[in-house]
């Protein structure tokens, strides 16, 4: 059942929906030597870069700052325009004046996730000891990790605590842990589209997906950086994910049966319109992601489990609400998983909400502009005390 | 939009409430229930339902709600964890009405139950006289379109509880615009009960 529209009130120009404008992605660079972060495999990592964005105003109170967490393969530029490449942010839709989180009112911070690629520190980053890049010497990063990194910006930012965490798949799976960390620093957590933990289906995609990777000559354990990169084995990882990432419904929509050429080629080139796409998708992909950043992040998410009580640890002061959003065609991250959060809130008395958006478009329906998710976000935030 | 005039089982659900009270509301619809318990009654409240369009308007209203069907029963609620669970307009919708009474009562103290009486005169009049099905204010449906799945009466209703040994606290027939106490089973258009497990 689609709503009108995401409360699009009137045309007039102060309720119309904006951009946030050109924006600079920044950095904070702490864990120096001796206070390097402790991570969960039982080695330290420091210095750490954070690659990270914020729009609008953080209040006076500092009680209106909005995390957002990016997914698998996003990074900290999530709304607006950016200054050097001129690129959209991977979330402009959501993020802006007037939009589902309304940059007039809130403070949002954005940033990149350690063991990734895209600012933050990872295993593409110049190790200090060496003077080379980490690649298979950056230790194992798990979601916890991040998490904690992200709250020593967080900290660095001088907000005590935030008004929500919000984030789809990989980044729901930090807002979770946000909870489970850091249950005192949230007034809420909106998680969309994931889950308290891997299972078994996710982590073997994963699995395929690292073994394309390695499988690539050029991958040569992790040591490509200044040479050829294992192109080919990390844009069929990609093929693979974007496959988990649409219903069927959605590819019959878009490719069907449907031709390059109108006829069968008789080779193995790509006939059918799906192959050139996921072949673009893969080939597109290897320009901005690195290897061995898609090793550790599919790594970490595998080790993701914050399922029974870890989510809301007892003995804690649990002072926040859930809105917990599914989507009815997501087969990568069923509804049923998202379920399990608010299972978990009602064995807690933790007040929660929940939401399965009737979108057809799978997992990939929290990237995809929806009235829906919009709607639900603007309204949960705007009930929220500050 | 002209204003609706306020239901009448809103009204007596409200006043049955303790102020405080920690309240579930099984097919909450939009919400119109449960806002007039935070606004009137300063309750804590949550509710379930199955539509989604109704979802969006309860999270306008700043309500905490539950997209799903009651008719699987209530996973994962600990026993007694609201004061008062309400099954109101929507027990004569579902399909396993003794899970849904039963899930009902073990994860509320007390649960107002509220269902249109088909035992209305009416009804009666449309059932015995004319042959029709009956369409009536409470029974605003064809036999085509109806979402009701059940047709009961006051007494239907009072006959189960003694038999399940539940007790009916209050009972309530409701008629347009008042109370009814005279042949509430034949004057009721809505009935409104509030029951809870005999103590043995």
């Amino acid at each position: 059942m689609a709503l009108a529209g995401p409360v699009l009130e009137t045309t007039a120009d102060s309720m119309t929906p904006r951009s946030v404008g050109t924006v600079e992605t920044k950095e904070f660079v702490f864990a120096e030597h001796p206070h390097e972060l402790k991570l969960d495999c039982g080695k330290s990592l420091g210095p750490i870069t954070l690659a990270y964005e914020t729009y609008g105003q953080l209040n006076e109170a500092r009680t209106n700052a909005v995390l957002v967490e990016h997914a698998f393969s996003g990074d900290a530029h999530a709304a607006g325009i950016h200054k050097e490449d001129g690129r959209a942010g991977w979330w402009d839709f959501m993020i802006g004046p007037k939009k589902a989180i309304d940059t007039d009112k809130y403070f949002v911070i954005c940033a990149n996730v350690i063991g990734g690629c895209k600012g933050s520190t990872g295993p593409s980053s110049i190790n200090p000891k060496t003077g080379k890049p980490y690649a298979l010497d950056f230790p194992l990063v798990t979601i916890p990790d991040m998490v904690r990194a992200q709250k020593q910006l967080i900290d660095h930012l001088g907000i005590s605590k935030l008004l929500t965490v919000i984030g789809g798949s990989m980044g729901g799976m930090k807002a979770l842990q946000w909870g489970a960390l850091y249950p005192e620093m949230v007034r809420s957590i909106i998680p969309i589209a994931t889950t308290l933990k891997h299972f078994p289906q996710q982590i073997a995609f994963d699995e395929v997906g690292r073994q394309a990777v390695m499988a690539d000559p050029a991958w040569n354990g992790g040591h490509y950086y200044g040479q050829a990169k294992p192109e080919k084995g990390l844009a069929v990882a990609r093929m693979i994910g974007h496959i988990t990432y649409m219903s069927d419904q959605a590819m019959e929509e878009k490719f069907s049966r449907r031709m390059k050429d109108e006829k069968m080629g008789f080779k193995f080139s790509a006939d059918f319109e799906v192959e050139g796409y996921l072949k673009s998708r893969g080939e597109n992909f290897v320009k901005r992601f690195d290897a061995n950043s898609y090793l550790y992040l599919t790594k970490a998410m595998d080790y993701f489990d914050v399922s029974g009580e870890k989510l809301l640890p007892k003995g804690k002061d649990l002072d926040f609400k859930f809105l917990v959003i599914a989507f009815k065609s997501d087969w990568l991250y069923p509804s049923y998983q998202s379920q399990e959060i608010i299972r978990q809130c009602r064995l807690r008395h933790v007040e929660a909400t929940y939401c399965e958006i009737n979108s057809r478009w799978g997992h990939d329906a929290f990237l995809v502009d929806n009235p829906e998710q919009e709607h639900l976000v603007k309204h949960f935030l705007g009930r929220l005390k500050r | 939009m002209a204003r609706e005039t306020p239901r009448l089982d809103h009204q007596v659900i409200a006043q049955i409430i303790e102020p405080g009270s920690h309240v579930l509301d099984l097919g909450c619809g939009d919400g119109e229930l449960l806002s007039r318990l935070v606004e009137e009654k300063n309750a804590r409240v949550q509710g379930i339902e199955v539509d989604e369009a109704a979802i969006h308007k309860c999270v306008e209203k700043g309500l905490s709600v539950f997209h799903g069907d009651i008719d699987s029963g209530l996973p994962y609620w600990p026993d007694k964890t609201f004061d008062y669970v309400v099954l109101n307009q929507s027990l004569q919708q579902v399909k396993h009405v003794e899970l849904v009474i039963q899930e009902a009562l073990r994860v509320g103290r007390k649960v107002i139950v509220g269902f249109p009486n088909f035992a209305n005169w009416d009804a009666r009049l449309s059932l015995c006289l004319f042959g029709r099905t009956p369409i009536t204010p409470s029974l605003p449906h064809a036999w085509y379109s109806t979402p009701n799945i059940r047709f009961l009466t006051l007494r239907d209703f009072t006959r189960y509880c003694a038999d399940r040994r539940l007790r009916i606290l209050r009972l309530y027939g409701l008629g347009a615009r008042a109370v009814i106490r005279f042949l509430p089973n034949v004057f009721a258009v809505n009935v409104v009960a509030v029951i809870t497990r005999q103590e043995s």
